[in-house]
């Protein structure tokens, strides 16, 4: 199951830092480890995060093997207009989610 | 100097005699000192828990949401066919497990309760212990209970085995010949290594253990332990374990289901 959770505020003013928290559900197997019988288990990470704002985009992250499972982001923007804030997250052998919260600007 | 040593050694052998035979300081915890793991965490980590927008365990809580209204097995049941909406018919249902089960005759933990029904209701086969299924089903369950108190119920059937557990907790085992107690009882709050001991008062599972970068039941924090003490861990679902998680509840009676938590 791929499952991701973003949360922010519902509502805000104009001009208001707002926090948008991002959180998905992931193994991050580094590649690094091996199984009892030695045999190397494969990478499979998260590889790039990006987050938009009514489509423009306003975060972007790589990441990399070192990273913990279940990543946790957060990070501010500035609201400007209601609408949509999305994240999308992508990595190896083809994982991708997208998860949205609407925000009402007034 | 030779003769010296050999004179010692009948009170080493005393000494050492003496030590073993002794059974494990029993000073339980009194009522008004007993303390959630939660009051021994950062701050950083106690924020996470608090806040279901960073608890990562939110992750399983969804998750088991969903198998909740899925139809599964045989009999195409969903848990909501008969249970109907978790929020109200299992409030405060994992603030009173492990809990006597009839058919058994004897208490079954939350695990082996969802087990039951999925055999012999959903007719599905049984969900391994540990699975992220089970884990999610376990989450969302003891999430309805967040915030309730403790009640397990040390009726006559259920106080035999309270005793059991009790007397697991109380009993030194493993090459490193310790029991529960010493740690948790006549020790907690001091450092083992870099971590706060704490007084083992299972208010939040299943949780989200930092060092595992899972989540996790009971018995795998039990096996944990018995693993630290060099002992031989009893299988998932082994009576031993279910008698000293109902012991640890019992223990803990009274105090606020966290449930899901973050432990470091």
């Amino acid at each position: 199951m791929t499952r991701a959770i973003v949360s922010l505020p519902a509502t805000a003013r104009r001009g208001d830092i707002i926090e948008i928290k991002a959180i998905a559900a992931h193994a991050m197997e580094t590649g690094f480890r091996h199984t009892q019988l030695g045999v190397p288990i494969p990478r499979d990470i998260i590889t790039g995060f990006a987050c938009t704002y009514n489509g423009e985009e306003i975060f972007r992250a790589v990441f990399y093997p070192a990273i913990a499972a279940n990543p946790y982001l957060t990070f501010s923007t500035v609201a400007t207009e209601s609408g949509t804030i999305a994240c999308s997250w992508s990595g190896d052998n083809g994982y991708s989610v997208t998860e949205s919260a609407a925000i009402t600007v007034a | 100097m030779q003769c010296g040593f050999t004179m010692l050694r009948p009170v080493y052998l005393a000494l050492l005699l003496a030590a073993s035979a002794m059974p494990a300081h029993t000073a339980e915890i009194a009522p008004a000192e007993r303390r959630s793991g939660y009051e021994m965490m950062s701050r950083e980590t106690r924020a996470m828990q608090d806040d279901d927008a960073a608890n990562p365990a939110m992750l399983w809580v969804l998750d088991g949401e969903v198998l909740w209204n899925k139809k599964m097995g045989a009999a195409g049941l969903a848990c909501a066919d008969c249970h109907g909406d978790a929020r109200a018919s299992m409030k405060g249902v994992a603030a009173r497990y492990p809990a006597f089960d009839a058919a058994r005759a004897r208490p079954v933990d939350l695990e082996q309760r969802i087990n039951t029904c999925r055999t012999e209701k959903q007719e599905a086969p049984p969900l391994a212990f540990e699975s992220r299924d089970l884990l999610a089903l376990t989450a969302y369950i003891g999430r309805q209970s967040r915030g309730m108190p403790i009640r397990i119920e040390a009726d006559a059937r259920m106080s035999p085995f309270i005793e059991a557990g009790r007397e697991m907790y109380n009993r030194r085992q493993g090459q490193l010949n310790l029991a529960c107690a010493q740690c948790h009882d006549d020790n907690w709050g001091k450092r083992l290594a870099g971590n706060v001991i704490p007084q083992a008062h299972p208010t939040g599972y299943p949780l989200y253990r930092l060092e595992w970068q899972n989540l996790g039941s009971l018995q795998r924090r039990l096996r944990n332990c018995l693993v630290g003490i060099r002992a031989e861990p009893y299988d998932y679902g082994a009576n031993e374990f279910v008698d000293l998680e109902l012991f640890l509840m019992w223990r803990a009676r009274g105090m606020t289901i966290e449930t899901p938590a973050v432990r470091p």
